[in-house]
């Protein structure tokens, strides 16, 4: 099955897709007892496949707890998989480790909500740039020198930034900062994890425009994770909804946005608040709260929730399927 | 109209040290009305909570301190009152609910005797009484199980669920006034609608009026009668929900609702202010957004415009920007 091309994509299939993720579980051991043994899983990530073309934005939507982080995670190897196969172009990386993966990692990056936590707050601004440069050996001193003061200019800060530590600057600015740390390698692909969930709303813009700058101008691809079903719409060209460790729909933006299939993303579309008065739009409240992913409802997981529950929902798990082309959703109410 | 409920003049709330002073609240006025949700909107270190503290009077000293102002409740001004009397104010008259369930809950009281100290305290009641109004709290704000949730603890609850509970706790003695800061920040898009559907059931069968601070312009439009923008410990624009966005006026307020992503909408590029907020202990002189302004003139930087109505219940705080009837001819 090849899930989630996009049908201007499907004509190029001769292109070898950026990344392909099939079949990726991610299991977390719960233990417990006074021997902490194991004594269950969180199915964090429970079966998720899907592609993404060279310069194309997935973006990852879903509740909190649904595996948007640790499926992140995984596709840049911070953890490896429990099961199934992550390709990036071309190479399969599931299990690579050491030395053989860190050859490999310059091609993928992450963007953390937190730029604070993930900036170590004891080296200036000049040398968390300079560092990956150094590690991975590209070029003299000098031309490192260089190289940071180019990418310094890319996100917008002065050559001068160089020299101050990242407490001095603000939550905008220091999100720039990681951000030209995560191009120093040049990387082909970004997993932007919440990159602009922490900040201010007018600084959120200045974020998103510089990652659509960036995108341009290097090809990039990113992995768009978010909450915010507006900024993903805004940045991204398909769109992937998770509920408790599963995709539940995959859709280009254009249709996911205006005719979703899935009865969880017709829910969560009806419920961000949209920053308009006397917007039209039946609204879907959901009862109940999200299950624990220790604890997956039998059948469909959505079951517990969903205000189109049939009888089948509760014993039989529905399946990824293209319904439309180029649109996949996993909804008994479909097959 | 009512006569407003609550009614702010004038508050400034500071943070004195010996090296600065943090302006985090500098001269706000508003009202709210009975059965009206007044939303607050406005950045990160804009003065929201503060507002909302002073309102309370539980500003962090001793360097936090309201040094001016009149805050007057159903006419009455809460900064004259006694600690003593303010603590009847608190939890009875108004109540309040926060971003973060667990900094407002006690995490070794189950839930019911939590709900029912409030009922005790303010309203004289005997335990077993508090208990069984406990429960019909919780059944109110939409526990299937609220016989079973009295006697549990905080952590065994979900985000969603302690949110809901506080609300309970914030509801029991039927306050006149509600003020919640950033309710739904924490929650997710499904479990928001849930609670914000649980306000606006407050508001419309027991006429409660709301004081609903967010940074979530979403929020505030789905939610708000009226609303107040607030930048720099300031407000500089007040108007009808339906006036600030369908004619947002002040500068500041028209960027911001251009930088922001609208799934109704496409927008290829957003448009983002340039620069950062100015802290609160250092504001330039002059209008407190004349740095970023792409309207600021030179008279901008030095001259601190007022808060003006310039059209019916309509006010902006700016130097440059013309009334909507000027605003017309400008532009046939
Ligand atoms: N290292 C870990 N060990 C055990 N469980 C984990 C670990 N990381 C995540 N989990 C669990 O896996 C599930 C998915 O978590 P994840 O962080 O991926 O969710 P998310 O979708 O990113 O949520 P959020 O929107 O809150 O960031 C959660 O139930 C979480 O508690
Ligand atoms: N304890 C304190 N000491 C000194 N300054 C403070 C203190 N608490 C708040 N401030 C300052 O007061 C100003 C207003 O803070 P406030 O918490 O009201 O902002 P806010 O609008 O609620 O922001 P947010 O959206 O981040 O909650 C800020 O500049 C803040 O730094
Ligand atoms: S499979 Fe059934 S429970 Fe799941 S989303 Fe579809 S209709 Fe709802
Ligand atoms: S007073 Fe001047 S700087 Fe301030 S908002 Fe108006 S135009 Fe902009
Ligand atoms: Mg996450
Ligand atoms: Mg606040």
């Amino acid at each position: 099955m090849s899930v989630g091309a996009p049908e201007s994509f499907e004509k190029l299939q001769t292109v070898q897709p950026l990344l392909e993720v099939r079949n990726i579980k991610k299991y977390f051991p719960i233990t417990g007892g006074v021997l902490r043994r194991t004594i269950g899983h969180v199915k964090a990530v429970d079966d998720v496949s899907f592609t993404l073309n060279e310069g194309e934005t997935l973006g990852l939507v879903g509740e909190s707890g649904c595996g948007k982080s640790t499926l992140g995670r995984v596709i840049m190897r911070i953890y490896e998989p429990t099961e199934g196969t992550l390709t990036i172009n071309g190479q399969e990386i599931s299990h690579l480790k050491g030395e053989a993966l860190r050859k490999l990692r310059h091609q993928f990056q992450m963007v953390f909500q937190d730029p604070y936590s993930s900036l170590n707050p004891r080296m200036s601004v000049g040398s968390l740039i300079a560092e990956p440069l150094l590690v991975n050996r590209r070029g003299s001193r000098a031309q490192i020198q260089e190289q940071v003061e180019s990418l310094l200019a890319i996100v917008g800060l002065s050559p001068e930034a160089r020299v101050r530590y990242p407490h001095e600057f603000s939550g905008g600015q220091r999100q720039r900062i990681a951000i030209a740390r995560a191009l120093a390698l040049r990387p082909k692909l970004i997993v932007a994890d919440e990159a602009v969930s922490a900040l201010d709303v007018s600084i959120q813009a200045q974020i998103l425009n510089l990652l659509a700058d960036l995108r341009k101008e290097f090809g990039l691809s990113y992995v768009f994770i978010s909450h915010n079903l507006a900024v993903v719409k805004h940045v991204s060209d398909r769109v992937a909804v998770m509920y408790l460790g599963r995709l539940v729909e995959l859709a280009p933006k254009s249709k996911l946005y205006t005719q979703p299939l899935h009865p969880y993303t017709q829910a969560l579309l009806s419920a961000a608040p949209e920053p308009k008065r006397h917007v039209a739009r039946e609204r879907i409240v959901l009862m109940g709260d999200v299950p624990s992913p220790a604890k997956p409802p039998s059948g469909c997981a959505f079951h517990t929730r969903c205000p189109q529950v049939m009888d089948v929902c509760r014993s039989l798990r529905p399946e990824l399927k293209e319904h439309t082309p180029g649109q996949y959703v996993a909804c008994h109410i479909y097959s | 109209m009512a006569e407003p409920l609550l009614k702010v003049r004038n508050l400034r709330t500071y943070f004195i040290s010996k090296n600065s002073t943090v302006k985090a609240v500098d001269g706000v006025d508003f009202e709210v009305y009975p059965g009206k949700v007044l939303g607050i909107v406005g950045e990160s270190g804009s003065g929201k909570s503060m507002t909302s503290l002073s309102v309370m009077r539980l500003v962090p000293g001793p360097q936090g301190k309201i040094v001016e102002g009149e805050i007057l409740l159903e006419g009455q001004d809460l900064l004259q009152l006694s600690e003593r009397a303010m603590r009847d104010v608190r939890g009875n008259r108004i109540g309040m609910i926060f971003q973060e369930p667990m900094s407002a809950l006690n995490p070794v009281l189950k839930i019911g005797e939590q709900i029912g100290e409030v009922l005790v305290r303010h309203r004289k009641v005997t335990k077993a009484q508090a208990k069984k109004q406990a429960v019909a709290l919780l059944r109110s704000v939409g526990f299937p199980r609220a016989e079973q949730i009295v006697d549990e603890y905080p952590h065994q609850l979900s985000g969603g669920m302690r949110q809901r509970a506080m609300i309970a706790m914030a509801m029991a003695c039927e306050p006149s006034l509600l003020i919640a800061d950033e309710p739904t920040t924490a929650l997710d898009v499904t479990i928001q609608a849930q609670v914000l559907d649980l306000m606006r059931s407050l508001k419309e069968q027991n006429g409660t009026a709301i004081l609903l601070i967010t940074h979530d312009l979403g929020v505030v439009a789905q939610m708000a009668d009226d609303v107040v923008v607030m930048y720099g410990g300031q407000v500089v624009e007040a108007a009808s929900a339906d006036e600030i966005f369908d004619h947002p006026l002040h500068p500041y307020t028209q960027a911001l609702m251009a930088s922001i992503p609208v799934i109704e909408e496409e927008r290829e590029r957003l448009q983002a202010i340039p620069g950062t907020v100015p802290s609160a202990a250092d504001f330039p002189s002059g209008c407190r957004f004349a740095p970023r302004c792409a309207l600021a003139e030179e008279r901008c930087h030095e001259q601190m415009p007022e808060l003006r109505e310039i059209s019916l219940a309509h006010a902006v705080r700016c130097l440059v920007v013309q009334g909507k009837t000027d605003r017309r001819e400008n532009a046939t």
